[in-house]
């Protein structure tokens, strides 16, 4: 499938923020790697020169979790929450707290698996829209500016989705 | 009236995968409303509903020409809004790339597991 590898990014809501990408291997295999600490390690990373040193799993409702990351420099930041939801290997919902802010966001993770490739969807709800927009302008490495090559790269993509949602060629 | 912030209106028009389309069209040029809609199985009306959306948005504008009325991109509020979202992506697709190398790794494992119990159970 020729969407392998791409990261879609939308804001479907004020509040929310939804990502799917899709792996090219079973749904077993990536619900392994998002729940095995071992697995999670290796690439939940942090920006550039973070490493992740803590990284404690919920693996049924009702756990909690707890993630750090530490900066080449000593900084310092983590993140945890509770599982409210754990279905395997398809359906993961958590609370979301970072470390230094008040207000929690529900994460939302789905798994769903054709061809034995899998579709990964999260969703983040966050408890207002200011929070969210907050939350991506901070807490996250200074990106540089858009090149104008990219946004075409992004707007062809969903060119190319719409069209195989059933509109017709020009 | 309270003026609404500028990137929930841009965000609000790029949650339809129609009006991202159109936007992906208008990428190659200025575009009237009649050939805006063709691609579409939509009435024209209804396209122009999505145009005004945009327009409000200000991620199109109008050109001169008064018949044709076409449709053109304003890239920089779309810039801006991708740029906005940028940091947060590359985050991800950097994760993402190193899982699914860690998913080619597990694929090869349970590949080799399979093959060692076909070889220890029965012809």
């Amino acid at each position: 499938m020729k969407n392998t590898g791409t990261l879609k990014l939308t804001t479907p809501s004020e509040r929310e923020i939804m990502m799917t990408r899709v792996f090219n291997a079973p749904r077993h295999l990536v619900f392994e790697a998002f729940t095995k600490p071992e697995l999670l390690k290796r690439w939940l990373l942090g920006p550039p020169g973070w490493a992740m040193v803590v990284c404690e799993v919920a693996t049924k409702v009702g756990d909690r979790y707890r993630y750090e990351w530490r900066h080449e420099n000593g900084t310092q930041f983590g993140m945890g929450g509770l599982c409210r939801e754990f279905v395997p290997p398809e359906r993961i919902v958590c609370t979301e707290l970072m470390d230094g802010y008040q207000s929690e966001a529900l994460v939302t993770t789905l798994l769903a698996e054709q061809g034995g490739q899998t579709t990964l969807t999260t969703i983040v709800r966050y408890e207002s829209q200011e929070i969210r927009d907050m939350m991506l302008k901070t807490g996250m490495e200074r990106g540089v500016a858009a090149s104008y090559d990219r946004l075409a790269e992004l707007l062809e993509s969903a060119d190319a989705d719409s069209k195989a949602r059933g509109a017709t060629e020009p | 009236m309270t003026r609404v912030d500028p990137l929930t209106g841009i965000f609000a028009a790029l949650a339809n995968p129609t009006r991202r389309a159109i936007l992906a069209r208008l990428l190659s040029g200025e575009a009237s409303v009649i050939e805006l809609a063709k691609p579409f199985a939509m009435t024209q009306p209804a396209v122009s509903k999505h145009l005004k959306v945009l327009e409000r948005a200000g991620l199109i504008s109008r050109g001169r020409d008064r018949q044709r009325r076409p449709r053109r991109l304003q890239a920089k509020p779309l810039a801006e809004a991708t740029e906005w979202l940028e940091p947060y992506r590359k985050l991800w697709e950097r994760r993402f790339q190193h899982l699914d190398s860690l998913l080619d790794q597990m694929k090869a494992q349970e590949k080799k597991r399979a093959r060692k119990k076909n070889r220890r159970g029965p012809p």
